[in-house]
């Protein structure tokens, strides 16, 4: 990648953004479930250029110690940028700006989480951005929420999050890095799709009470396209999961079977 | 009153399951008059209850789980156990000990000892706390140790034992399963042993597939034999007991498959299989009462 140059305009004459989309498109968003053996549930997201690696471990005994909380689980998220994830080298030790975005996601993600069924454990959540071309945040969001579904974590929600903002005085959604950088501000906001509260909204630059009103508009229709997005990469790595090789024909024995997949955990085997 | 999804339908956090009066129950949750579901899984409804059944997750105790545990620790009266998941268990002596006992536990069990033990209570605030008082809970000796999801463990032990006690009775291994998705299994033979792990890792992956307990025996049986047919050749000692029957018509269903993958010798070898079959029923039938004599030994 060659040293950055600040781009003419934000918004072309015809109204499209420097990548072409029209101001209230999407990158186009690729979402796969179960991309790690190791982890208890894995996703990653590709979002334009954006790619980003969420795992979840837990829930699991939690070190050290002191951090423990006794009437639900601790939500533990770490997001880490990969050195080669920007073009200029990122220094590997953590930095204030992780630690922040590492809070703002477990906040942004509590919420839709049944914490309190495990008292005392810990949801270790890891991002991990391989490439990262603006809307990082958010994009982690959306994989990370995946990955805790596939963990077998009960939650209320999946959890959808997009970043709204203003270019060239266009209100803008999804921003690139470019827009993000030499944009007039960005809102990154998360919501519960079921319910639209909001569980992360932070400002950078300068709106008017209307342009934030119609920006929030923007982002949570956009939100609402994402979560059919997550529900659908999620089904479709279960359904694969989930092979019936043909012998799906028989339907009386299906019911059969289903009863012994349900009823009989208590049932032990003797000896 | 309505339901909003078919029988067995993969589910995810959130969808909207029922409306109206249902009843929520495992994997789901209320909110103002509706059923939600809270995991990924397969969505079930019984009478007027919606349940979810998971997929994945870690192991949660339960009150009457079996569970088997691994000693890490030896604290005055008590053992500390792994038995996997997001809880340490304890068990204290008075739970696994016949009084009197000895000051310093560690004599009976100590660290690294995996044992079978049944969760005698667990809730928010205290436990689990463990017992070994029960039929078939002691210390494991010898054999290993394999670990699978705990969500499929249902699956693995099967209607009413159905699975479980069939691979024991095909293959004669000493095995025994815990809630915690982990399953302790013994056997003379190593070939056995990688037979068992097999078994039980190919119905983890196809744990929602249907017939799965017939195809794990078709599969059981075929390879039995072959292990069998490699086996008469040098000695003739480990039999499984099986009826000539099933002897048979696994014969049938597996030259099929012998003749694509392995050399003309083995069918020669099957028909010899046969006749040494027959004359080991008997041996087999007399091993079996040695196993009953030591399973009286164990309890």
């Amino acid at each position: 990648m060659s040293p950055e140059i600040k781009p003419d305009f934000l918004i072309s004459p015809e109204g499209l953004r420097v990548d072409g989309r029209r101001p209230d498109e999407l990158r186009p968003i690729e979402l796969k479930v179960g991309v790690l053996k190791q982890a208890d549930g894995s996703a990653s997201i590709r979002q334009g250029k954006t790619y980003i690696i969420a795992a979840v471990y837990g829930p699991r005994e939690l070190h050290p110690r002191h951090l423990t909380l006794n009437d639900r689980a601790y939500l533990r998220v770490t997001y880490r940028m990969a050195t080669f994830s920007v073009p200029d080298r990122k220094k590997p030790a953590p930095s204030r700006r992780e630690k922040e975005i590492s809070m703002v996601i477990a906040n942004a993600l509590g919420p839709a989480l049944f914490l309190e069924e495990f008292p005392k454990a810990v949801i270790d959540v890891f991002v991990q951005v391989i490439q990262a071309d603006g809307g990082t945040r958010c994009a982690a969001i959306n994989a990370a929420s995946l990955a805790l579904a596939d963990a077998g974590i009960p939650m209320r929600t999946l959890v959808p999050a997009v970043a709204v903002g203003k270019a060239d005085g266009t209100l803008i959604v999804d921003l690139g890095d470019a827009e993000d950088k030499y944009g007039e501000g960005d809102i990154p906001m998360a919501i519960l799709p079921q319910t639209e509260e909001l569980t992360l909204l932070q400002q950078d630059g300068f709106f008017t009470k209307e342009e934030l009103l119609e920006c929030m508009q923007m982002g949570i229709s956009s939100c609402k396209y994402i979560h059919e997005l997550q529900k659908d990469a999620l089904k479709r790595a279960y359904v694969r999961k989930a092979p019936e090789d043909g012998d799906d024909d028989d339907d009386d024995d299906f019911d059969d079977e289903l009863e012994m997949d349900l009823g009989e955990s208590e049932l032990m085997e003797d000896e | 009153m309505a339901v909003y999804f078919q029988k067995r339908e993969v589910v995810v956090p959130g969808q909207l399951l029922a409306e109206g009066r249902y009843r929520a129950s495992y994997g789901t949750y209320y909110e103002s008059d509706k059923v939600y579901s809270s995991l990924v899984g397969l969505a079930e409804l019984r009478g007027n209850t919606v349940k979810v059944v998971a997929l994945e997750g870690a192991y949660i105790p339960k009150e009457g789980d079996l569970v088997i545990g691994i000693i890490t620790m030896v604290a005055g009266n008590n053992w500390k156990l792994d038995i996997g998941g997001p809880y340490g268990a304890s068990l204290h002596a008075n739970n696994a000990l016949r009084r009197p006992y000895a000051d310093d536990i560690s004599e009976y069990m100590d660290i690294g000892d995996v044992i079978s033990a049944e969760v005698q209570a667990f809730d928010r605030v205290s436990g689990p706390f463990l017992t070994m008082k029960g039929r078939g809970l002691q210390v494991l000796e010898g054999g290993m140790i394999l670990e699978v999801s705990p969500a499929k463990i249902p699956r693995i032990i099967g209607r009413r034992g159905s699975m479980i006690n069939m691979i024991n009775d095909l293959l004669r291994i000493d095995s025994m399963v815990g809630q915690n998705g982990r399953i302790w299994i013994k056997a003379d033979d190593v070939e056995i042993v990688r037979l068992a792990i097999k078994a039980f890792k190919t119905i983890e992956e196809q744990a929602h597939t249907s017939n799965l307990t017939d195809r794990i025996n078709t599969m059981l049986t075929e390879e039995m034999n072959k292990i069998r047919g490699s086996k008469t050749t040098q000695s003739s000692d480990t039999k499984p007991k099986s009826t000539v029957e099933d002897e048979a018509v696994a014969e049938g269903a597996s030259s099929s498959e012998t003749e694509d993958n392995t050399s003309d010798a083995e069918e020669d070898e099957s028909e010899l299989d046969i006749e040494v079959e027959i004359e080991n029923i008997e041996d087999a039938s007399d091993a079996e009462e040695d196993q009953d004599k030591t399973e009286e030994v164990n309890e």
